[in-house]
């Protein structure tokens, strides 16, 4: 494969030397073996497209009209001998394809966690990947590291050859996160989680953007990715770590608001429930959360007294925003539920060793389920992960 | 001083800062469109056409006429469309190392949504309509289409989604959301303003008369043909014609439905494609592609019927392969309703979905390459003539195979997930829509130019225009190519990247070759006007073609054909002429004909007038043209003159001054 590789790249290198075809010389694994995949398809279609070519040409030369000495067969338009091959030629080839479209799209699909961190390198079992959890905010990205506690505008950093585990989602409109050098894309969705699951093989500083356009800003919706050795990574969590401030809810909805090219910005200390409010939509106080609202419906809702639980819109986006002839906008108010008590959350809430006192004095033990599977019900975002 | 309610009543939310007076591109266009509009309007009242015009053009029932009125459509707003192209090349080309460009965001990301949609519905789908209008009739020996009135509706309505997309220029905004308004983006939250509502109620409005067009196409061709022609003797071109309808049929409806929903989120508050309250923008996606992806074909499959017309014409051969040909047509037909995903394979549906999705995808490249062999194999062994139509159809053969190959590429989800959303994407789908559908638009209006005006165009100017926008476009869209392998996204207004701005001004420049040809291909209409005399073909048969158009006059006597022709062959005409066919000279009768009827024009003006009440809040303009329509199309129910006799005398004249002329000619 990797001498199929060098041989159809070989001439492209040479008429296009100086040019970045970042594309088709990617820094992580997945891309690369997105980019074989790419060379191979192409390679295969080529088997019949040159030929065709090829025909036309020569059909089109000897078949002239000036050219009297060419056969000249008016009524003949049947061969059963040739329609065999016309079709089965590109049959065969698809045939081909398909079989790799299977593999390829089950191999690569961007759910599922790595097994390689480059070819014939398998992934260290024991080293954690690491996990990014980014916001596609109007217009800049937002990125939180869970583990270090630290976030970041405009710029990701992560270390060489240690799996990346990103979680997706967006903020208002439909974005698509992309880092050309490090994997394929993937749409951001607000109130939607996405999953993609990549590896930094080389050192470097990579450009990333939104390849889904997302109104005014758009152009200016895109930050640096740098793959940094495990040393250099440390740092750069330190740094954030140290010079950054803090990210919660209030200084989100700050953040959240459009703006663009926004420089990048570091903050030390981020609220530890704030991606899981982003993703269910829940960051302002009161609204409630997209995963208690699909608990409460899976357990078959709220009745028509569900219907009153709502309040004003005060603000979405630029302004608050009503339609022509409909209603005000309102959201849903949270109703108070062990996902989130008083607005505090599960992260910081510690659960008791023996449960046995809550049941009370002679009262049957409540029953519900553990809310954190709630989530799974979300729309693209498939309760199986596979691996 | 009307109080503040009224003025709110009868305007809306139209106001005079609707008007993009502080954007000079746009005060300057209006000016020169107006000057233009003042003109044309002066010339027509001085030389006393309007009369004309209404009674001969504007309330005609006749497929050739409203075909010819169709391809004048689509020329006139692919000039638009164009300009739109061109700025962006021009922005795109400039706008590096800290430059802004000369377009705004605002500005900027309107171009590129109108660029597509008039490209799409206002330009191709036209000129499609327009050919099929014009030459299936003929090609299946009928005298019109099954409903003549709803055929000249089904035009207004189209012209009507085409106004108020211009009107968008001048009154207000158009849509700032790309071709196809994804919501959240084009929902009210976020395109609070008239651009989206634009978008949404031109497409309604054109919408209907595309619908109701294919009707009655898919009714014409299946009732309408000439004894002997058996579904498997009708021409290709006429089979493609009754593909692409019945995809219409199938796949327009989709459209709006999902349209209808996306405004009422906008409008009454709903919550279909909201983020909250259980709407799913994924489910617009999804809704739009189902009807996105067929629409792919119902342009691309009429010109693969021209080009078989063509090929088998200029080759002097019989068609290769006619019956896998149709079995292809139908096929791709098919299986055009099962790749809808292939459009966003990156929105994380599972990779089983992806998988299937992307296979069947690549297998619509079979039944596609097949026909490519059929056209090569008709070549084979021809004796081939290269007038233009012709060059375009080598041309397409040459560039549609990469533009199919690239597209087979991204049916590969690995391989989209690279690719999706950048310029190779871009490159890709201008490469089979430019290299198929408007190659084949090109060859098709050559070919059957002159038995719309009994002249042929004017072969110089053509090739200068053919060379223009063939080279144009491998300048154009070939960098557009390397530009995505760099992994360069679409849509882009600034650049940051000073080493990409080589391959913007390569690609400007092939769009000003672009530029070219369409300059050159004016040039060639009007020289071809000039010299009419010189180019006449009055055998009505300028090209020694095959099917049934080519039996009779250059142009068409209003009823087509003075006898129904019988069909024994599929390429009917040809075999007529090697069987010596003598052209009756006696026994006309009085022919039945349509009656023009100038209720089309009146519903769409009344449509028109209802959307753009709509689009600004205009509730009273928009109830009063809706109770107006009704009151209209009621009326029009009680018109009891609908029909007409040709009277024998006046067939005899029509049909003796051709046997003149041919005996002239001879």
């Amino acid at each position: 494969m990797s001498r199929l590789k060098i041989l159809a790249l070989l001439p492209l290198a040479v008429a296009l030397s100086g040019c970045n075809f970042i594309v088709l010389a990617p820094a992580g694994d997945i891309a690369a073996q997105q980019r074989d995949l790419v060379i191979i398809s192409t390679v295969l279609m080529l088997l019949i497209v040159v030929p065709v070519m090829v025909l036309t040409a020569v059909f089109a030369w000897r078949y002239r009209q000036s050219n009297t000495a060419a056969r000249y067969e008016p009524e003949w338009d049947h061969s059963t001998k040739l329609e065999l091959v016309i079709w089965s030629a590109p049959l065969l080839i698809i045939v081909c394809l398909g079989a790799l479209t299977w593999m390829g799209t089950h191999l690569l699909d961007p759910y599922r966690s790595l097994g390689r961190i480059a070819a014939e390198r398998p992934v260290d079992k024991g080293r954690a990947p690491l996990e990014v959890d980014v916001v596609a905010l109007d217009w800049k990205w937002l990125f939180i590291y869970p583990d270090y506690g630290i976030a970041t505008v405009n710029e990701l950093a992560a270390p060489v050859d240690r799996p990346i585990n990103f979680r997706i989602t967006a903020s208002t409109v439909m974005n698509s996160f992309y880092i050309p050098a490090l994997a394929g894309q993937i749409y951001a969705m607000p109130g939607m989680e996405t999953k993609l699951h990549a590896v930094v093989n080389h050192a470097g500083t990579y450009k990333g953007f939104s390849a889904n356009y997302s109104g005014a800003g758009f152009s200016g919706m895109h930050f640096a990715f740098h793959g940094l050795d495990d040393k250099n990574f440390d740092d750069w969590v330190a740094r954030a770590k140290s010079t950054g401030g803090s990210l919660g809810r209030g200084e989100y909805l700050q953040l959240e608001k459009p703006s663009q090219n926004e420089p990048v910005r570091r903050y030390g200390n981020v609220d530890v429930d704030l991606y899981r409010a982003i993703l269910n939509m829940c960051v302002e106080a009161g609204k409630m959360c997209m995963s208690e609202m699909m608990a409460i419906d899976a357990k078959g809702g709220l009745g028509h007294e569900g219907l009153n639980n709502t309040l004003p819109l005060a603000y979405d986006k630029y302004a608050r925003r009503g339609t022509a002839l409909g209603p005000e906008p309102a959201f849903v108010v949270g109703t108070c539920t062990p996902d989130a008590p008083q607005g505090q959350t599960t992260a910081a809430i510690k659960a008791p060793l023996d449960a046995a006192p809550l049941t009370g004095a002679g009262l049957k033990r409540p029953t519900f389920a553990p809310l954190k599977s709630s989530t799974s019900f979300f729309l693209g975002q498939r309760p199986k992960s596979d691996s | 001083m009307p109080s503040p309610d009224l003025i709110k009543l009868i305007f809306g939310r139209l106001t005079l800062e609707s008007l993009p007076l502080h954007e000079p591109i746009v005060v300057g266009t209006f000016a020169v469109v107006a000057t233009g509009g003042l003109a044309l309007f002066g010339a027509l009242t001085y030389f006393r056409l309007w009369g004309y015009l209404w009674r001969e053009w504007f309330t005609t029932v006749d497929h050739k006429r409203i075909g010819i009125m169709y391809m004048i459509l689509g020329i006139v707003m692919l000039l638009r469309g164009f300009a739109d192209a061109i700025m962006m090349r021009a922005q795109q080309a400039i706008a590096f190392g800290g430059s802004e460009g000369y377009l705004n965001a605002h500005h900027y990301d309107q171009i590129f949504t109108a660029h597509g949609v008039i490209m799409i519905f206002f330009v191709a789908m036209p000129l499609v309509t327009g050919l099929m209008n014009y030459v299936v009739p003929l090609q299946i020996g009928a005298r019109d289409v099954s409903f003549p009135f709803l055929n000249n509706f089904s035009f207004w309505m189209t012209v009507g989604g085409a106004v108020l997309v211009m009107a968008s220029l001048f009154i207000g905004e158009f849509a700032r959301t790309g071709w196809l308004a994804y919501p959240p983006l084009s929902n009210i939250g976020y395109s609070p303003d008239v651009g989206v509502d634009y978008y949404i109620w031109g497409l309604q409005v054109a919408g209907v008369g595309t619908t109701l067009s294919g009707i009655n196409l898919i009714c014409t061709i299946v009732k309408l043909r000439a004894p002997g022609m058996t579904m498997m003797r009708m021409p290709v071109f006429t089979w493609t014609s009754l593909c692409t309808n019945v995809l219409i049929v199938a796949s327009f409806p989709v459209l709006t439905v999902v349209l209808a929903l996306l405004s009422l989120d906008r409008y009454v508050g709903t919550n279909f494609f909201t983020n909250d309250f259980g709407g799913s923008p994924m489910m617009y996606v999804n809704l739009i592609w189902i009807w996105g992806h067929p629409e792919v074909y119902i342009l691309v499959l009429p010109a693969f019927g021209i080009f078989s017309e063509v090929t088998s014409t200029f080759s002097g051969k019989r068609l290769f392969g006619y019956t896998s040909m149709v079995y292809a047509t139908v096929v791709i037909t098919i299986l055009s309703y099962l790749v809808w995903l292939h459009h966003f394979f990156t929105m994380g549906s599972g990779a089983s979905v992806n998988s299937f999705f992307g296979i069947t995808t690549m297998i619509i490249s079979i039944p596609t390459g097949a026909k490519m062999f059929n056209w090569l194999f008709t070549m084979y062994r021809g004796r081939i003539r290269f007038e233009l139509p012709m060059m375009w159809t080598i041309a397409f053969m040459l560039t549609f195979v990469v533009g199919g190959m690239t597209g087979v590429l991204l049916a590969v989800p690995p391989a989209d997930f690279v690719l999706h959303n950048s310029l190779f994407l871009v490159a890709h789908f201008h490469n089979v829509i430019i290299g198929g559908v408007l190659f084949g638009l090109f060859a098709g209006m050559g070919y059957w130019f002159p038995k719309a005006f009994g002249f042929r165009l004017e072969p110089f100017w053509g090739k200068v225009s053919f060379w223009c926008w063939v080279s144009g476009f491998f300048f154009a869209f070939m960098p557009l190519y390397v530009l995505g392998l760099m992994g360069v996204t679409r849509r882009l207004r600034v650049f940051d990247d000073a080493s990409l701005q080589i391959w913007f001004i390569i690609a400007g420049f092939g769009a000003f070759l672009i530029l070219l040809g369409i300059g050159a291909f004016l040039v060639q209409i009007a020289v071809s006007v000039l010299r009419r005399e010189q180019l006449r073909d009055v055998t009505g048969d300028p090209w020694n073609a095959r099917t049934l158009e080519w039996a009779t006059s250059s142009p068409p006597p209003d009823y087509n054909f003075a006898f129904t022709p019988v069909v024994h062959d599929n390429d009917a005409w040809w075999d007529m002429k090697r069987r010596g066919y003598q052209r009756p000279l006696t026994g006309f009768k009085p022919i039945h004909m349509p009656q023009n009827t100038g209720t089309g024009i009146i519903l769409a003006g009344l449509s028109t007038a209802m959307a753009f009440g709509l689009i600004w809040y205009m509730w009273l303009l928009a109830a009063v043209s809706f109770i107006a329509l009704l009151v209209v199309a009621i009326g029009h129910t009680f018109n009891y003159h609908r029909d007409f006799d040709i009277p024998a005398d006046q067939v005899v004249r029509t049909e003796d001054a051709r046997t003149n002329l041919l005996a002239g000619a001879k």
